[in-house]
């Protein structure tokens, strides 16, 4: 059920750019384990209260205050489609700086800070997910382990995450 | 330590922009008839203060302008030269010769040369014919009082006068002057004042008559003033800039002669032991006469001394002469100076920086001057080193005025410049303070009053303060409207008089605050609006007239709130726009046009681009000039422009901008578990309707009857699609919002609270959502978001899923049931 890997036999264009070692952040959603670059990474903390906004998709449960700044929040296990989606003490929201514009998403739990080093990192295979997978920069394998390397600037910053007004730039 | 001068050239850069504008506004404001004494001084001032900084600085070009801008100040201030129009007509045209060079040095802008040397030539021309009918001495005092080495200059003077070159300081030329002849001599005895301060005393005193200066056994100073009407009060107010007054005694010449001369014999004697360079080196004559125990390090200067030596001919005239790094400049090459002094050493001179030519040299050629002349000229070939050498008697100057200054921007505003991002990382830390403070209170207050008072005590003072540090820090940001508006006067003026209009400026609202990021943001689209009104939209006077109009147009600015807006507005009373020919020229460009459209449709047509060109429409012509670009500078800023006009009575072009940081007096209205803000301002009333008061149309469209206006319900519940168990607008509350000239009802669950909120952008992090025209952070810390009333009432109008009425016919049974039955 929470399988979003599926063997792809069109044309989906896996752009694969190379991935780069270095310092990943990792964390689960459903029984799946994603790394993101640790240096967008601007703090981890719990899930409280969001004001709804409405008129939005329901990935995006609303904003929140972050010391003064208005933050969307973001369930990427609602965008990915897995896990339970509940929010309990153990959830956590995971805020990201992405050049500037702060944005939070929330996981099922963060697991790790990893170095991975090239030979650890494999290209994603032509795949058809609920993400597209030119967001997705490469897959590791860790103690068995696979990992699923995101780009996350790019992901947030793309039109189907809805989190920015692409109309107007 | 070393400091370097180059992250000064910023201040100045700001100062010189300040004074400018204050120098305009005066200008603006002054009377030519009658003009203010103070106001003169004032400009005066100013332009004396950006001549000495741009002297420090390097910037030859900028002090050249200011120094004969200031002669010609001067003489009109002191009542040589009676004000005329063309004086102020070239003081304005100086100021925007200097603004254009100052850009030049900050910005990398061009200078136009020619319009620089066509000023020069003006403001020359003008000093000059005026000089001739005046008294001789004032007038052959100015060039030399002017000559950017002043100090030299002054000494100058007293060599002319105290015909022979002897060493100033001795007391022996004051003898002589005070049995002089029939002006008055005042003895000036000072507190103990540093030499930058004595030179400046002398430049200011100067203009009342002949200075020399001398030094007491104690090192002090007293300087020696002929003149021949000045008064003591003269003095005081003089020197009042520069020293305390109250320390100072001055007496008229001749009962101290005896005593004066004794201790100056002593000075004298002082002053050759150590041949201590009287009016220069900053520091050393102090360290000479006053002890060299004090500070022996100070003592140390060779190099001065060895001058002052060499120079020693010269007699007190012009020591400093040939000296690169004297005083604050310490130049490499002066090694033991700088130990000694080298605050700044080495000085490196901005890349513009004068390297050789005298500033106020051009007052040579003069022909009124040429007395003054042939002696500016025996100083200049005396003097070497000028750049730094000139530098440093403006630095005095400097300080002299921005010290004069200080008194005189007492009586108005002192500001301090602060970088935005600290301003604004503070007011984040004050909001956030804010919200702490309110976590404490709420816990507080579950306390019992009665163990806990002093605790609750102390919180509710902290409540207090806290809020009023919000507000002074929530007021740092915002300016007044008048700081855009302040440069209109001018430029209405000036576009008048070339076309040759009667135009009266009008402002209102210029009290109005708002983001200074916006307002400077704004001005140039103000700008462009003002002069198409100017240009295009006010009339002749004769057209006027024909038109049974008043011949001077009235051209008016004003700023006001409205709503979580501020509206800028342009009107004039001008000719107005043409419909017609708008119409047939936008068909002629090829827009999809139609007889039908409305008038503000026609008219936002002047902004669509191309629609610019449209020169041969001769109502309109140039109308559009740019105009897509103003659209488009507003459209980027998040506001809106809308043309009002009436054919012959004039436009009105209206400027909407959100406030991106502003406080905004707000309504909080409960709607299920959320909060939101609606601006006060746009609510007009709050009404709970009875049943009878819920009207339909065709069984759907719902709307109110409130006042004898039936008013579309809009359903909050049903925009935002969020669950509420108020379904019934007779359950719940009305608020009536009016904007944009229409008024709805939004219907919500309950009225919470009135508060002010800051208003936090959402697109900073996120995008802009229909309907919410931001975010506030509320007293628990939670996020409530600012309705967006205009679109608000737009989107109920036009799209019908989101209107009461259709909310209630697709709803579900029950609630459309409770509503038609109603």
């Amino acid at each position: 059920m929470n399988t979003n890997i599926e063997t792809a036999t069109e044309n989906t264009a896996a752009t694969t750019p190379a991935v780069s070692a270095g310092e990943y952040l990792t964390f689960v959603l459903g029984e799946e384990e994603y790394g993101i670059d640790i240096l967008k990474v601007q703090e981890i903390r719990g899930y409280d209260a969001v004001t709804q906004i409405a008129n939005t998709p329901e990935f995006i449960k609303g904003v929140v205050n972050l010391r003064g700044k208005i933050v969307p929040i973001v369930d990427l296990r609602i965008k990915f489609h897995l896990g339970n989606v509940e929010y309990n003490e153990f959830t956590v929201v995971i805020i990201l700086n992405l050049n500037g514009r702060v944005v939070g998403i929330v996981v099922d739990g963060v697991s790790d800070v990893m170095e991975l080093k090239e030979d650890q990192l494999r290209d994603v295979p032509s795949l058809v997910t609920n993400i597209d997978t030119k967001y997705l920069t490469g897959l590791a394998t860790v103690e068995e382990q696979m990992l699923i390397l995101v780009d996350i600037e790019k992901l947030m910053s793309s039109e189907e995450m809805e989190l920015i007004d692409t109309a107007v730039h | 330590m070393t400091v370097d001068m180059s992250q000064f050239y910023e201040v100045f850069f700001d100062e010189s922009e300040e004074l400018l504008a204050e120098a305009e506004h005066l200008l603006l404001g002054l009377d030519v008839d009658d003009p203010d004494m103070e106001d003169l001084n004032a400009i005066f001032r100013a332009a004396h203060s950006i001549k000495g900084g741009a002297a420090t600085f390097g910037f030859k070009d900028m002090a050249e302008v200011t120094h004969v801008l200031e002669n010609l100040l001067d003489r009109i201030r002191k009542g040589e030269m009676a004000l005329t129009t063309e004086h102020v007509d070239a003081f304005l045209a100086a100021k925007d010769v200097l603004k254009m060079e100052l850009d030049g040095h900050r910005l990398d802008e061009d200078v136009d040369e020619a319009q620089v040397a066509e000023v020069q030539a003006t403001l020359k021309s003008l000093a000059e014919t005026g000089g001739v009918e005046i008294k001789a001495a004032p007038v052959a005092e100015e060039p030399a009082k002017e000559a950017p080495a002043e100090a030299e200059e002054t000494k100058a003077e007293e060599t002319e006068q105290a015909a022979a070159a002897e060493p100033e300081k001795t007391e022996t030329t004051a003898a002589t002057e005070t049995t002089d002849d029939g002006p008055k001599t005042f003895n000036i005895a000072l507190p103990e004042v540093s030499d930058k301060d004595l030179s400046n005393l002398k430049d200011e005193l100067a203009l009342l008559g002949d200075v020399t200066t001398s030094q007491d056994a104690n090192g002090k100073h007293v300087i020696h003033l002929k003149t021949d009407d000045s008064t003591e009060s003269d003095i005081v107010s003089i020197c009042s800039f520069i020293v305390d007054t109250d320390a100072m005694t001055i007496t008229l010449a001749g009962a101290e002669t005896s005593e004066n001369t004794e201790s100056a014999a002593k000075a004298t004697s002082a002053a050759q032991e150590s041949e201590q360079d009287p009016g220069y080196g900053f520091f050393d004559d102090d360290t000479a006469s006053e002890g060299a125990a004090a500070q022996p390090e100070q003592a140390q200067p060779a190099a001065p001394k060895a001058n002052a030596e060499k120079n020693s001919s010269d007699a007190g005239k012009v020591k400093v002469v040939g000296e690169v790094g004297y005083g604050l400049f310490a130049d490499g090459e002066k090694d033991a100076k700088e130990e000694g002094y080298g605050f700044f050493a080495p000085f490196k001179p901005h890349p513009d920086a004068a390297q050789e030519q005298l500033i106020g040299d051009d007052t040579k050629p003069t022909p009124e001057n040429s007395g003054e002349a042939a002696k500016a000229a025996e100083t200049k070939t005396e003097t070497e080193g000028k750049p730094a050498e000139a530098a440093k008697p403006e630095k005095e100057r400097r300080k002299q005025t921005r010290r004069a200054n200080d008194k005189a921007a007492s009586a108005e505003t002192t500001s301090i410049r602060v970088g935005v991002e600290k301003v604004d990382s503070l007011i984040n830390l004050v909001g956030e303070l804010v919200i702490t403070q309110a976590m404490i209170e709420q816990q507080v207050n579950q306390l019992d009053p009665g163990v806990f008072e002093r605790l609750i005590n102390s919180v509710g003072q902290l409540t207090r303060n806290t809020r009023e540090l919000q507000e002074s820090v929530m007021s740092i940001r915002m300016m007044p409207m008048d700081f855009a508006f302040s440069r209109f006067p001018r430029m209405v003026r000036d576009l008048a008089g070339k076309l040759g209009k009667k135009i009266e400026l009008v402002t209102e609202g210029a009290a109005t605050e708002l983001d200074k990021g916006l307002i400077e943001k704004i001005v140039d689209p103000l700008t462009h609006l003002v002069r198409n009104s100017v240009d295009h939209g006010i009339e002749n006077p004769e057209d006027r007239k024909k038109a049974g109009k008043p011949e001077s147009g009235t051209l008016t600015l004003s700023a006001s709130h409205k709503g979580g807006s501020i509206v800028i507005e342009v009107t004039d009373d001008g000719k107005g726009l043409d419909r017609d020919k708008i119409l047939a020229k936008a068909q002629s460009n090829g827009l999809a046009v139609s007889e039908n459209m409305s008038d503000s449709d026609v008219f936002a047509l002047i902004f669509a681009p191309g629609f610019s060109t449209a020169e041969q429409v001769t109502d309109v012509s140039g109308r559009g000039v740019g105009m897509d670009v103003v659209k488009r500078n507003i459209t980027s800023m998040g506001g809106s422009v809308e043309i009002r006009s009436a054919l012959g009575f004039g436009t009105t072009i209206s400027i909407s901008l959100p406030l991106t940081l502003a406080i905004l007096d707000g309504m909080s209205v409960a709607l299920g578990h959320s909060q939101y803000v609606v601006p006060l301002n746009l609510i007009v009333e709050t009404v709970q309707p009875t049943a009878e008061d819920i009207k339909t149309v065709t069984g759907e469209g719902h709307m109110v009857h409130v006042r004898g206006e039936y008013l579309p319900i809009i359903s909050l519940q049903r925009l935002f699609n969020q669950s509420t168990d108020v379904t019934d607008p007779t359950q719940g509350v009305l608020v009536l919002i009016e904007a944009e000239g229409k008024k709805s009802a939004l219907f919500v669950d309950r009225l919470v609270g009135e508060q002010q909120v800051v208003i936090k952008s959402l697109e900073t992090n996120f995008k802009k959502i229909a309907g919410i025209s931001g975010a506030t952070i509320m007293g628990d810390g939670s996020v409530a978001l600012i309705l967006d009333v205009p679109a608000i009432i737009n989107m109920g109008q036009t799209t019908n899923y989101v209107t009461g009425g259709a909310a209630f016919t697709q709803a579900p049974a029950p609630v459309t049931n409770d509503i038609v039955n109603a």
